[in-house]
């Protein structure tokens, strides 16, 4: 990571798309853009990667549902195989109705927590974490794009105020 | 403007020919005396039946440790004749009709679809509203045939419904009870009501719709959309009595509270199944240019998501019963898992876990040929649904898909076909000057 960045602030999302287009149209790296809401198409634009939690969600579902089917095998079937009211617990599959709510509701639960935490881990967000924003503005109403530089600063500054920029900052990025 | 591939037209009427054969030797074939109904099955299940036998002899038996009299046992040897025969007799009838109201849900279905999608204004669906008003142009032929086999059972041409039976009504106090809903006369009428709303709303807003097309204005559209709103509240109270009437009443002295509602998610689900393959077959031909995959993608989460509703209706419904154990109540599934375990238990594969593991990943979705794959396994699911609905209570434990069912299959299915494209030629795929269509034809998900 370059330790030397340059900072574009746009206030208006149509114009943050285009000079989004317009930097990876000229092949300069984009480091990170920082919006205060989610621009649709954004993260096509930028060429980022599908995201592949809906898959790590499905896994986690499964394993819920089997977390379900072992707990009320061996509790209800295996360990303790009481007639209670005259359900059948001889074997899983004879009393299954009964446990569905619980399978339902564990899968769902796995998969929704699990995956919420997967979210958490990979964004790496957590109470008291310091706050990683370059520019207060940007959770209000700025959009900021955030390019590395490599001896090219005048260059990129003047592709940016081309692009719409409302300001251009070169800073110290310490990390 | 569409016009109808003459394969597919041709195609239509032979699967109409083969299936009118079907069905006409599956009634000639069916037995007309006692004698040839026990022949049939004697015949038929030599080995098989063995055991069902056993169990007859069992229970004579029995009924002579009651009462020791060979004339008792003879009579409920007679009565268990009677019984086969009326049973072998059904079948033919019951085939045409699991058929006939197979293919009529559908175009039912796909017109609750369209009147939400007007009363809710959606903007990605004008696109596809020739398509559905082509489907449900199959609502006046199939409602008519419909009413048609239900005359024929007032009538007494058939033992589907026994309770229209006044034989059996008079010794049965259950019935007798019910006969104040459950009588022919009043019968008829309701379905008289609810066919004449559905296909009067139908034939509206078809009229409507191509109004607005020609029209300056957006009345058309507007009245449309006020019209669909009053169809939906119609529709609610008439698709569950319907169910009621139509299904439930195949098996008088059963009932369920939530049967409506499964009746409904049955025939939505397939009447979406219907809508997404025939946008995938018009596509394919190049009579809709503007429907994206997008628009396939949104057709095949409604598929995903009443699919599951549907078996959540229908675990509800057997859970309760199950658990509780009621007797008057679990004779209904007793006899279904007894008699129809393969289709009975194979239509949640078919209808649940198939679609729920194949159309989950967001990318297939898109996938045309997908579509159309699950499409033709969540409509033989659903197919197999009114089969477990009917043949029960009608035909029993001489049930199989055969001669007659296929026949019925391929003769509404080909009328279906036929009715559908036919509809589909009359009018432009796109609406033209519907407040939406701007919208619909930039969809994107």
């Amino acid at each position: 990571m370059a330790s030397k960045v340059i900072q574009a602030l746009y206030d208006d999302d149509d114009v943050l798309m285009h000079a989004v287009k317009k930097v990876r149209a000229e092949h300069h790296h984009i480091e990170e853009v920082y919006t205060p809401f989610p621009v649709h198409g954004l993260d096509k634009a930028m060429g980022l990667a599908d995201t592949r939690i809906a898959i790590t969600s499905f896994l986690y579902g499964c394993l819920g549902l089997t977390v379900a089917v072992v707990m009320m095998n061996f509790i209800m079937i295996e360990d303790w195989p009481q007639d209670i009211g005259g359900k059948p617990s001889f074997s899983y599959l004879e009393n299954m109705p009964a446990f569905v709510p619980i399978m339902f509701e564990l899968t769902v639960f796995f998969a929704a927590h699990l995956m919420v935490i997967t979210f958490y881990l990979r964004s790496r967000m957590w109470p008291f974490k310091k706050a990683e924003n370059p520019d207060v503005r940007t959770t209000d109403d700025h959009f900021l794009m955030e390019i590395g530089v490599h001896d090219n600063e005048k260059e990129l500054a003047a592709l940016l105020m081309e692009t719409g920029a409302i300001e251009v900052i070169v800073t110290e990025k310490e990390s | 403007m569409y016009t109808f591939s003459n394969k597919l037209r041709i195609g239509s009427f032979i699967a109409m020919a083969l299936g009118l054969i079907f069905l006409v030797i599956g009634f000639v074939s069916a037995p007309s005396t006692v004698e040839e109904a026990k022949a049939m099955v004697a015949v038929h299940g030599e080995s098989h039946d063995g055991g069902h036998a056993e169990e007859a002899t069992a229970e004579h038996g029995e009924e002579q440790g009651h009462g020791a009299e060979a004339a008792h046992g003879e009579e409920h040897d007679a009565s268990h004749d009677t019984h086969l025969l009326h049973q072998l007799q059904n079948r033919p009838w019951s085939a045409l009709y699991v058929a006939a109201f197979f293919f009529f849900m559908i175009a039912l279905g796909v017109l609750a679809f369209y009147a939400i999608q007007r009363a809710a204004q959606a903007g990605w669906s004008p696109l596809l509203f020739r398509v559905m008003e082509g489907i449900t142009g199959y609502l006046v032929p199939g409602g008519i045939i419909v009413f048609v086999i239900l005359v024929l059972s007032v009538m007494h041409m058939n033992h589907m419904f026994v309770w229209m039976d006044p034989e059996v009504v008079a010794h049965d106090e259950l019935l007798q009870g019910k006969a104040g809903y459950l009588n022919p006369v009043f019968f008829l009428v309701r379905a008289a009501i609810f066919l004449g709303g559905w296909i009067f709303y139908r034939q509206l807003s078809r009229k409507l719709s191509l109004a607005q097309d020609e029209s300056n204005d957006n009345s058309n559209f507007v009245k449309n959309f006020r019209w669909s709103a009053g169809f939906l509240v119609f529709y609610l109270v008439t698709e569950s009595m319907m169910s009621w009437d139509w299904i439930m009443s195949v098996d008088p002295h059963w009932f369920s509270t939530l049967f409506g509602w499964y009746v409904f998610a049955s025939m939505f689900v397939s009447g979406i199944t219907v809508i997404a393959m025939v946008t995938v077959y018009l596509k394919s031909k190049g009579y809709l240019e503007d429907v994206n995959d997008s628009h396939i993608h949104d057709l095949a989460k409604f598929m995903f998501g009443i699919s599951i509703f549907w078996t959540y209706l229908w675990f509800a419904q057997f859970m309760l019963i199950w658990y509780a154990d009621i007797p008057e109540e679990v004779t209904y599934y007793v006899t279904r898992i007894a008699d129809y375990k393969l289709p009975f238990f194979g239509m949640l594969a078919l209808n649940f876990i198939f679609p729920l593991l194949v159309l989950m990943n967001s990318d297939y979705k898109r996938v045309n040929w997908f579509v159309i794959m699950t499409g033709v396994v969540i409509l033989f699911g659903h197919y197999l649904d009114i089969f477990n609905m009917i043949m029960p209570s009608t035909v029993g434990d001489q049930w199989f898909i055969g001669v007659p069912e296929i026949g019925g299959i391929l003769f509404f299915g080909g009328l279906f076909v036929f009715t559908v494209f036919t509809t589909l030629t009359k009018a432009p795929l796109r609406p033209k000057r519907n407040p939406f269509i701007g919208e619909s034809k930039h969809f994107h998900y």
